[in-house]
């Protein structure tokens, strides 16, 4: 590849040294005892892979680029291939830098929540989720996907069952989320299997090719079906689910506030990458899955589980709950099949990292100050924590779609799809999904601003760390400043979507 | 009937095995009876995969020495595939790696609620709850 910035002999390796140095990285975080070490070392891990993906986001920006590397210089399509173009260099971008922002603000929220003991084995397992994630995110191989889909897993599954020592249903949270997450890898793994048989390659590009030249097959059909529940299960799609709400609401803070930016998202791109690249998005089959099982899928979860979200009293589960309903945007975008509609998806999908980075980050910073997660227990939280309310209610307005603000813009765009391809029902489900996250939002920012603080946490008040303060402040000042100037991340989001056509024509 | 039975036995074997893997986890409350199920279950993918690489009359794919020193390989040598038996190694590392995540987390959810029933968890679950007025 053309070295961006980076020196040549870096910028070459670009792409594995990415995945790489995390990996790595995350062996000697595991040895040391020291939990500071440990944080720098996955700052370390964590900043360097930002700069890579700034890298390769560069690399990629040219119209129809693509960046293959070959690793161990094994040529693909036998060789496993890291495979990069516009599409997963936006969300290697997304992951390094909601990563990154999310690291600086667990120094802090990780010292107050995880024992000392345990600190430097709780980076060494992020480290290795990190890695995992950004390898689904880049490579090229159908089987190597999966492998570093259950790296990144079992990673979360520890350090989501860390949050046992504040409160124990983490644990139980956890061996749900391992035993549905296991049951979606093995889907996946059993839907390769099919189309491994049939094709017989693994390549993901190859695969595409082969499929084409196959023409209709029953059992890459089934293949096709077994990755998308394994798939939708891990991208939270509704009704796969289940696992979410709790993990996220008992799991440490930092980890919901990675997880709620990162891990669905990720999913969520394999399930383009799967249904445009490896399958054709104009053969019946994809067509179908998205009109008759994609689409109302995404409309039941935007309903139901905005719906589920207003009856929650945990502020974490209630965003958790609102996380299921906004995948379901995202897929509603993806389900109309069109080039619009795929990034009005995508652009949905970077600005939901916005806004629940910011949302979470800031229920971290009450977390930290009060230790407080009910509706109630936020009452007149705006009087003594001010600036931190002023970001969360950024983020919720956000979420809700209020002009001037990341949220509306990315309604806008799905809105605009829908019409675009006829659909009107998708814009009333859509508007109906905003109205009901008003309610649920409404309840949050009347106990803030409107109720009266208790009398002992006027005297209690304690300030907010820098090092929360300033990753929360960027985000919900990217909540306003995107949402104002959108212009870099919707030509992001049509950058990724055209990549991911042009991929699929290509086969 | 009995006669693609007895074509595709290995293939009704493990779509048995899947089933009642899959069958476990969803019917047993016991969490360490469900982590026997999640492996049936992956085991019987692993099996899916390696029945795939077994090819009629074909050997391993290692060439006989005397041929690659003559350098005759001949032409009609059927070999097995080896590529899913290096994936099936790489899945069940994955697969112990789950086994032992979950078995751990059970013995600490053992540890901290005195039980590894579902039915009995998520009842605590909810006095927990209710409790904190969640």
């Amino acid at each position: 590849m053309e070295p961006q910035f980076l020196p040549a002999a870096i910028a070459a390796h670009a792409p594995a040294l990415l995945v790489m140095i995390p990996l790595i990285l995350s062996a000697p975080a595991a040895m040391i005892t020291s939990g500071r070490a440990a944080w720098l070392l996955a700052a370390i891990g964590v900043g360097s892979a930002l700069v890579l993906a700034v890298e390769i986001f560069l690399a990629t920006r040219a119209e129809g680029a693509v960046l293959s590397y070959a690793m161990g210089g094994w040529e693909p399509p036998l060789g496993i291939e890291f495979r990069i173009d516009a599409l997963n260099a936006a969300l290697l971008l997304l992951l390094g830098s909601t990563g990154f922002l999310a690291i600086v603000f667990a120094g802090p929220s990780v010292a107050d929540e995880i024992s000392r003991q345990k600190r430097s084995l709780f980076y060494s397992a992020f480290l290795i989720c990190f890695a995992g994630l950004s390898g689904v995110a880049s490579t090229g191989d159908a089987f190597n996907l999966f492998v570093f889909l259950e790296i990144s897993s079992i990673a979360t599954y520890a350090i989501i069952a860390m949050g046992w020592s504040r409160d124990r249903q983490a644990l139980t949270a956890s061996f749900n989320y391992l035993v549905m997450g296991t049951i979606g890898a093995t889907f996946f793994v059993i839907g390769v299997g099919f189309i491994y048989m049939s094709t017989g390659t693994l390549n993901m590009a190859d695969m595409g090719r082969a499929i084409a030249d196959l023409g209709a097959n029953r059992a890459v059909e089934v293949g096709f079906a077994f990755i998308l529940v394994g798939i939708g299960l891990k991208a939270a799609l509704f009704p796969l689910h289940q696992w979410l709400p709790n993990a996220y609401a008992y799991a440490p803070n930092f980890v919901t506030t990675f997880l709620a930016t990162t891990a669905t998202k990720i999913a969520f791109y394999v399930i383009i990458r799967f249904s445009y690249d490896v399958f054709s998005i104009n053969s019946g089959l994809v067509t179908n899955a998205m009109l008759w099982v994609i689409t109302p899928l995404a409309i039941a979860g935007m309903l139901v589980a905005s719906t589920q979200a207003l009856f929650q009293n945990n502020v974490r589960r209630l965003f958790a709950y609102s996380s299921v309903a906004q995948v379901g945007y995202m897929l509603l975008g993806l389900g109309m099949a069109t080039s619009l509609g795929l990034s009005a998806g995508m652009l949905h999908l970077i600005n939901h990292a916005m806004m629940k980075g910011a949302l979470f980050m800031a229920l971290g910073a009450f977390a930290l100050s009060y230790g407080i997660r009910r509706i109630a227990d936020f009452k007149g939280l705006g009087q003594v924590m001010p600036l931190t309310s002023a970001a969360f209610t950024i983020g919720a307005l956000s979420l809700v779609g209020v002009p001037f603000t990341v949220g509306f813009i990315s309604k806008f765009y799905l809105i605009q799809a829908a019409l675009d391809a006829g659909w009107w029902w998708a814009v009333a489900a859509i508007l109906v999904s905003s109205v009901i996250a008003v309610f649920y939002v409404y309840r949050i920012l009347v106990a803030i601003w409107v109720s009266p603080p208790d009398e002992v946490r006027k005297a209690s008040a304690k300030r907010v760390p820098l090092a929360i303060a300033i990753p929360l402040a960027i985000l919900a000042g990217a909540n306003l400043v995107f949402g104002v100037w959108a212009e870099p991340i919707v030509a992001m989001a049509r950058a990724a979507a055209d990549a991911a056509i042009l991929a699929g024509v290509a086969s | 009937m009995l006669e693609i039975l007895g074509d595709r036995f290995t293939y009704a074997v493990i779509l048995v095995l899947m089933m009642v893997g899959l069958y476990a986890v969803i019917a047993t409350g016991n969490l360490v009876k469900r982590m026997v199920g999640l492996s049936i279950f992956q085991t019987s993918v692993f099996l899916l995969y390696i029945a795939t690489a077994k090819i009629t009359g074909g050997a391993p794919a290692i060439f006989a020495y005397s041929d690659l020193a003559a350098g005759t390989i001949p032409d009609d040598a059927v070999y097995a595939n080896p590529l899913p038996h290096v994936l099936i190694l790489t899945a069940i590392v994955v697969g112990v790696a789950t086994l032992a995540m979950g078995l751990a987390l059970v013995v600490r959810i053992r540890e901290v609620y005195g039980t590894i029933e579902d039915d009995e968890l998520s009842e605590i679950d909810h006095d927990d709850e209710l409790k904190k007025g969640v």
